[in-house]
């Protein structure tokens, strides 16, 4: 009951830190930091377009995020997020242009392709780590460049665009993510239904790891596989499933990203959201609520820098600044709940 | 000097208890100083904070007269204190002359031939026959406490504390601990103690503080106390070492070994031509030389590791290829010989640890949905049936127990199986004496109700103690099965060493 607070504390001291470095940082080059913050989040937050881009980027992190926090919660590292995105991308891609169906069951068939498809991508790892004890890290970094490279040749060969090599066609509205009262709700903005899927995700996710026990044997494995093993839990059943379902869930960003966000793929790129789900659930501390917390904060920041850059001259990368930041901070958050417990201890002596 | 160190009035408080409450301990130089408490009494943590882990929410600390501050164990260190932890803190693919300059390569230069050459006559200065070349993970537990005491000599510290030290040493090796705790202090040193084994405190100590939870309730001259008075003092009221047993006979063969081989990770048979019985209504103590492959075929049994060749049955059923699962719910419970690697998931609470084998029944879980109440409610009971202590109950972390409340949820949690066949391994280890009165008590009880337990331990005396009958395995072979009143610590020590009856 207490440790979530402790680790909302900490998160929140690591974003002050974090912007406050940001504003050092805007300082140095000569601009004014309030300034620049106050763009920086009217950039994300003025109007209801704005806002609606700016949970559209969150959609995308949130899936991320909650796939690297659910591994991580089981004691796998996936750092191949952005493969597994990129190949739930494609599936559901795929099947929005080449398979003819209804709108309503098409659009179904596309979210589960992207979601098997990621799950296919996280199944490898977790297979090698079971049978063979290959480091999850170096697996699933190889299957981000399997999957850079199978859409590097896929694209151009089965869903090539009209004018240019390197991306796939459009997709039609019929297989968009996209639906017309959300975009009229935004005023036009990129939010989708992949919304509702991160959504469900969240809810789906946190169930799972803190009530069932599935998610009791999972976390077990997670936190002490020989004490699993003495208690009758099958370790390497409970390792491929973590990977397959930190895939799937990757795989559905997918989805939101390529066929929502987006309308449609490109080669010779990993999404860089894949990666940032690491931040986001570093930031959440591996807790889906605080997923959501991360995702909506880091993509608030992702939303506003174009805008800030426009009025200011702040560069936007100073936004990614902010983020490496807090994520360095979060990292050695051992520090700072240090410094944190001395500060109370300080005060509750001061108080006597 | 009266003192070289004083710890006055301490208090540390975690979550929910006052581990230490206004503790003050005093120590000479040059005396073996035991500490005496029950489990979760306080005495790691009060250790804790003289070696600078923890910090004291009030109260003073003097060395040597002088008022300190300890932030942090270099302080320690800096002040001549070292200290031996309950679990040791080494690299296993390090050398020994690696593991004890490790951490010190900063302040000087990392002359390894120099720093081996300084162990070798550190070694020799107090017999610890320790080869500074050797890696960790050759040599023996109580090879690796040698090197933990090296570590501080190597660092100059005068006071040595040591945290529980002999739980994991066999009774030799205990016996060469006490002698080489005795040179020391004729050397200069002074020693904390602390120990839940009121003979190894009579054979070293001189004098000895006991506590009682958190507060110290007396400090005594050893010489002049009986065990039973420093027991007393202890738990607050009168223990009986002794159990009592009612004779009787056993039933039905629920245990069965036939000719069982099992090859440990180095391919090296460590379990040959294995064949035991135990019956219900029986207790058989497995006693025997630690490393004599009594770890290879607990592990077998509980299907940890597979076996060579063999059968294991349990009321008649083979089980040897079975899953873990399926073991456990033929009616195999098994408290485990390390609580840290196999007994406890350290970042689950104490109320999950109660059902890490039970998750998947029902109550404490329905149609894959886990039933927090039911899980809840079974933990206070077995908290309050076999006393685990803790800050916060059945919420606590499994890691923020004391050593000996740790044990004791496990035991809790394998005897309130109500198992067939209990493999006990070790099940005392860490216990103060009146928890290990009350183990003893509940693993009697098992017997009683005519359950079969097979009890593996290092301890003759705790064998002697409760089992019927007593079988010996020596180099991974059952040497002998006698009837524990038709035989004495003698013979059975020798056969421990591979002499079979009669043929001595
Ligand atoms: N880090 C911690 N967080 C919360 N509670 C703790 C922590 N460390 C110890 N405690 C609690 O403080 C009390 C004293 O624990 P301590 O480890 O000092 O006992 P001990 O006397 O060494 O017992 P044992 O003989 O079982 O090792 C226990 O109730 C324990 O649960
Ligand atoms: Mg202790």
């Amino acid at each position: 009951m207490k440790r979530i607070p402790d680790a909302l504390l900490m998160a929140m001291a690591a974003v002050l830190l974090g912007l406050i470095a940001g504003a050092l940082l805007m300082l140095a080059i000569g601009s004014n930091p309030f300034e620049g913050y106050y763009y920086l989040f009217r950039g994300g937050l003025m109007n209801m377009q704005r806002v609606g881009n700016t949970i559209a980027l969150s959609t995308t992190l949130i899936l991320t995020g909650l796939s690297v926090a659910f591994a991580f919660r089981t004691g796998l590292f996936n750092i191949g997020a952005a493969g597994q995105m990129l190949i739930g991308g494609l599936c559901a891609t795929t099947v929005g242009l080449l398979v003819p169906l209804p709108r309503p069951i098409l659009l179904v068939v596309m979210v589960l392709a992207a979601m098997l498809g990621g799950a296919l991508w996280g199944s490898v790892p977790g297979l090698l780590k079971a049978k063979f004890n290959v480091h999850e890290v170096v697996a699933t970094i190889m299957m981000n460049w399997i999957a850079y490279w199978v859409v590097y040749y896929f694209v151009p060969a089965y869903l090539k665009g009209q004018f240019l090599e390197t991306e796939s066609r459009v997709l039609p509205a019929a297989s968009s993510l996209r639906t017309p009262w959300l975009t009229d709700l935004f005023n036009g903005a990129y939010l989708n239904m992949g919304l509702f899927i991160a959504i469900a995700m969240i809810i789906i996710i946190r169930f799972l790891l803190n009530r069932t026990t599935f998610g009791y044997e999972l976390k077990a494995v997670g936190s002490n596989r020989d004490a699993a093993l003495f208690a009758g839990i099958q370790v390497n059943r409970s390792i491929i499933l973590s990977m397959v379902i930190a895939g799937g869930l990757a795989g559905l960003a997918g989805a939101s990203f390529y066929t929502g966000y987006s309308a449609n793929i490109q080669i010779g790129v990993l999404p860089i959201q894949g990666f940032d789900g690491i931040a986001v659930a570093l930031l959440g501390a591996n807790n889906p609520l605080g997923v959501l917390g991360a995702a909506l904060f880091f993509g608030l920041l992702h939303a506003g820098k174009g805008f800030m850059n426009a009025m200011t001259g702040i560069p936007p990368e100073i936004s990614d600044t902010i983020i490496a930041t807090i994520i360095y901070f979060t990292a050695t958050s051992l520090l700072i709940g240090r410094a944190l417990d001395y500060v109370v201890r300080r005060k509750k002596k001061g108080g006597k | 000097m009266e003192y070289v160190v004083e710890m006055l009035n301490i208090r540390k408080e975690f979550p929910g208890v006052v581990a230490n409450d206004d503790i003050t301990l005093q120590i000479r130089p040059m005396e073996i100083h035991a500490l005496l408490g029950e489990n979760g009494a306080g005495k790691s943590t009060i250790m804790s904070i003289l070696f600078g882990m923890y910090h004291a929410d009030r109260g003073e600390i003097r060395v040597r007269n002088k008022k300190v501050t300890i932030s942090n164990p270099n302080d320690a260190t800096d002040l001549g204190i070292g200290m031996v932890h309950q679990h040791f803190k080494l690299v296993e693919n390090f050398t020994v002359t690696e593991n004890i300059i490790l951490g010190l390569e900063g302040s000087q230069v990392l002359n390894r031939k120099r720093a081996a050459e300084r162990i070798q006559a550190l070694s020799d200065q107090y017999s610890l026959k320790i080869d500074p070349y050797a890696r960790i993970d050759e040599i023996s537990v109580g090879m690796q406490q040698r090197v933990e005491i090296l570590k501080m000599l190597y660092r100059n510290a005068d006071v040595l504390i040591f945290d529980e030290p002999t739980g994991v040493l066999t009774p030799q090796e205990v016996h060469e601990l006490m002698q080489i705790m005795k040179d020391l202090i004729k050397e200069g040193k002074s020693i904390i103690l602390i120990t839940h084994k009121l003979k190894e405190i009579k054979e070293a100590a001189d004098r000895c503080s006991v506590i009682r939870r958190g507060k110290l309730v007396g400090v005594v001259d050893v010489k002049d106390t009986t065990e039973k008075q420093m027991a007393a003092m202890m738990v607050g009221r009168e223990v009986s070492f002794k159990v009592e047993k009612e004779p009787r006979t056993a039933g039905e063969i629920v245990l069965d070994i036939q000719q069982l081989n099992v090859q440990n990770a180095r391919k090296y048979r460590s379990v040959k031509e294995f064949s035991l019985q135990v019956r219900a209504g029986e207790i058989v103590g497995l006693a025997g030389v630690d490393g004599n492959g009594q770890k290879e075929l607990v592990e077998a049994i509980t299907g940890l590791c597979t076996i060579e060749s063999g059968h294991i049955l349990i009321n008649g059923k083979d089980i040897s290829s079975l899953s873990v699962r399926r073991r456990n719910e033929t009616g195999l419970a098994h408290i485990p010989e390390d609580r840290h690697k196999h007994g406890l998931i350290m970042d689950y609470t104490v109320a999950e640890n109660m059902v890490l084998k039970t998750y998947y029944h029902p109550p404490y879980s329905n149609y894959g949905v886990l039933n927090e109440k039911a899980i809840a409610q079974h933990a206070a009971k077995l908290i309050e049936l076999f006393d685990v202590r803790s800050g916060r109950g059945a919420f606590t972390p499994a890691g923020k127990l004391s050593g000996g409340n740790q044990q004791k949820a496990i035991v809790g949690r394998e005897i309130d199986m109500d198992p067939d066949i209990l493999l006990a391994v070790q099940p005392t280890r860490g216990l103060d004496v009146g928890a290990i009165e009350y183990i003893h008590k509940r693993l009697v009880e098992q017997r009683d109700k005519g359950k079969a337990v097979l009890m593996i331990s290092l301890e003759l005396d705790e064998i002697f103690n409760l089992a019927d009958r007593i079988a010996v395995i020596s180099n991974g072979e059952l040497i002998d099965v006698v009837d524990t009143s038709e035989t004495n610590e003698e013979e059975v020590g020798l056969m421990m060493t591979g002499y079979k009856r009669g043929t001595a």
